[in-house]
């Protein structure tokens, strides 16, 4: 038996009239709905491929608060003059007119997990049958003593891109010939694992040519970090003596800051700066703690579907995430989206459901044309996503080679943000 | 422009010579260009029995509208060209391999450019002879099937669910861009699916050298690349 919609709203209408019931959620949309906070490559690709892939057949509603995206990923390259601020701007305008996604610009608030409602800032209450949360880092408060977030005008973070990365491209910019900057790197796990050392490679770059006779001081919890062989060879080969990198050993996890004097303590050690780049500890975005679907400062997932462990209907993507092996990248969150999105749409509509894959590969730029990458493949367990093989750039590699990476890296960026953003 | 241009340089070719065939000289050394069209084989056939493979076979292909060869799927770009009156000539076609991309923005012809003009002038006057009419193409077996391999006809046979292939692809569009466009990374769409899997198992068995393309095709089955060939044969 087949109804159109008319027939069927009035079947099911005519039935709860008569039963004297409410018809639940779900019937009375006609259509399950799935609410997606956070706009980046979690949220953003997981919305294109529910709409794309249910083909019309979910209501998708995605919650992200700005209406131009900065991605994180080439921002370090943007500060370095090898993108523009508008090459790494992205809108919504090609998911909500050619995929149907709802694109509300508002922050989501809290969530009611009996209810299964998500409230935003403006009032709204958003009913959902599967809630998505994708809402990246925030900062570890207290992390770095001397810095808060009130302080990130003085010492930016650059670690969500946009006007931050755009502030602190200016501070490097207007330092004295000589001068110092210096960068307070955050403890595991943190968000772009090569992320910092990428930076410390860009903002070489930068100097090298404006301000030569510039330093670059590194304060560092970690005794080893992701591509440090390739860095370090890097940093000899184009920076040779500009960058001093203090791990641990040497007091690198022993550090305050002091913002209004433009200060940096390292091991008891008091050094005045004139750009500091504090990188504080990280943890998974609010939303997820208010959802209350946190365990410490990340929220544990299922590895099959990135559901939560603590609430089936709630599924944590990217870097708020607590998966096992995946590093946290924009690359993993659009893995991890793509085999959300299909297993949410399996358990909405009945589509067919295949085992999940995931991969990651990120890219660095250490000078102009000097890319490395690193990537894995990885599946799922029962206990958490395990990495199954793996491949890194090597040192001593050709400037040819190094030169390819770059471009790939280029067409990855293409191919990402538009598997993102259509 | 490039239409009216190209007929005032044909006009000035015609004045200051002689027949097609001195013109043919006038462009190159065909045989020089033989060893340039090493660069293109992978992807493309001249000769008889030539086929469409990756790119369009090029018998023929003086005079020809871009995007003009019937059962070929050409990218936006090209078949816009071609709409709009770009035919191949020794000029567009220098143009065109000098800077693809540059050309047709969105050509899914994944080849950076030949920048060296004796190069192109070499290689147009080498295809130039597989055009004039086809009784020149020589009755020899085509000069390139760009598709040498041991893959087991078995692995070859297997038909591919186009439908996992559109799950598993979502692996792939991370870097590939399903719409063809290709930059750094190259594209991956409407190849034939026989070419999609021997390089995927070249990929796998490690004898084609990309790593990321090692790892990725290493884990997949020779059904799951089958699935992905079918995919994107034609990803719609």
């Amino acid at each position: 038996m087949t109804f159109n919609r008319r027939q069927f709203l009035g079947r099911a209408g005519g039935a709860a009239a008569a039963l004297g019931l409410s018809a639940p959620a779900v019937l009375g949309q006609g259509k399950p709905r799935v609410v997606i906070v956070g706009g980046g490559a979690g949220g953003a690709t997981a919305a294109r491929y529910l709409a794309k892939d249910s083909k019309g057949a979910i209501d998708v509603t995605l919650i992200e608060p700005t209406r131009t995206y900065y991605t994180c990923f080439f921002s370090n390259l943007y500060m370095a003059g090898f993108k523009s601020l508008s090459d790494i701007a992205h809108s919504y305008g090609t998911l909500a007119a050619d995929y149907g996604v709802n694109v509300i610009h508002d922050w989501a608030v809290g969530v009611d997990r009996e209810a299964r409602t998500v409230s935003l800032a403006g009032g709204a209450v958003l009913p959902y049958d599967k809630l998505i949360l994708s809402p990246g880092i925030d900062f570890v408060d207290g992390a770095v003593p001397g810095w808060d977030i009130t302080a990130q005008n003085r010492m930016p973070h650059a670690y969500k891109a946009g006007s931050q990365s755009e502030l602190l491209r200016a501070q490097i910019q207007a330092m004295p010939q000589g001068g110092t900057y210096a960068m307070v790197a955050p403890p595991n796990p943190f968000r772009c694992p090569p992320g910092p050392y990428e930076r410390v490679s860009m903002v070489a770059h930068m100097l090298k040519q404006s301000n030569p006779t510039a330093k670059i001081l590194v304060a560092d919890p970690k005794p080893k970090f992701s591509k440090m062989a390739l860095f370090q060879e890097g940093w000899g080969t184009h920076y040779d003596g500009m960058i001093d990198w203090i791990g641990p050993d040497f007091g690198g996890a022993d550090v305050a800051v002091n913002p209004d004097v433009m200060t940096v303590t390292i091991d008891g050690e008091e050094t005045a700066v004139d750009v500091c780049n504090v990188i504080p500890a990280m943890k998974a975005g609010r939303i997820a703690e208010m959802a209350g679907v946190t365990d410490g400062n990340w929220a544990p997932v299922n590895a099959a579907d990135m559901s939560s462990k603590l609430d089936p209907d709630i599924y944590v993507l990217g870097d708020a995430s607590q998966q096992g092996d995946m590093p946290k990248s924009g690359f993993s969150a659009n893995s991890q989206a793509k085999v959300c999105a299909m297993a949410v749409r399996g358990a909405l509509t009945g589509s067919k459901v295949f085992p999940a894959k995931f991969s990651n590969t990120c890219w660095s730029l250490i000078d102009t044309d000097d890319g490395v990458k690193v990537g894995a493949t990885y599946e799922a367990t029962p206990e958490k996503i395990a990495k199954v093989d793996g491949f890194i750039s090597q040192t001593g590699e050709s400037g040819d080679l190094r030169k390819a990476t770059y471009q790939e890296s280029l067409g990855w960026y293409a191919g990402i943000t538009a598997d993102m953003f259509g | 422009m490039n239409a009216a241009l190209r007929s005032f340089s044909l006009v000035v070719a015609l004045m200051t010579g002689a027949t097609a065939v001195h013109a043919t000289e006038a462009l190159g050394d065909a045989q020089a260009g033989q060893a340039v069209f090493a660069q293109c084989k992978g992807c493309h056939q001249v000769g008889a029995g030539a086929r469409n493979r990756i790119g369009p076979h090029l018998n023929n292909v003086f005079g020809r509208k871009a995007a003009g060869l019937e059962g070929f799927k050409y990218s936006k770009s090209l078949t816009r060209a071609g709409a709009n009156g770009v035919e191949w000539h020794a000029d567009t076609l220098s143009a065109y391999v000098e800077n693809p991309r540059a050309f047709a923005s969105g050509t899914r012809m994944s080849f950076a450019g030949l920048k060296d003009p004796q190069q192109r002038a070499d290689l147009i006057a080498f295809l130039r002879g597989f055009s004039d009419n086809p009784a020149d193409i020589p009755e020899a077996d085509p000069t390139a099937r760009g598709t040498d391999h041991d893959v087991d006809p078995a692995i070859l046979a297997i038909q591919g669910d186009p439908e996992y292939g559109a799950y598993l692809s979502s692996e792939c569009t991370t870097c590939h861009q399903v719409d063809g466009g290709d930059q750094g990374i190259p594209s991956i769409v409407f190849w034939p699916t026989e070419d999609f899997v021997i390089a995927m198992q070249a990929y796998k068995g490690q004898r084609r050298p990309h790593p990321v393309m090692q790892m990725i095709a290493g884990r997949l089955s020779d059904e799951e690349i089958a699935a992905l060939a079918a995919y994107f044969a034609d990803p719609g």
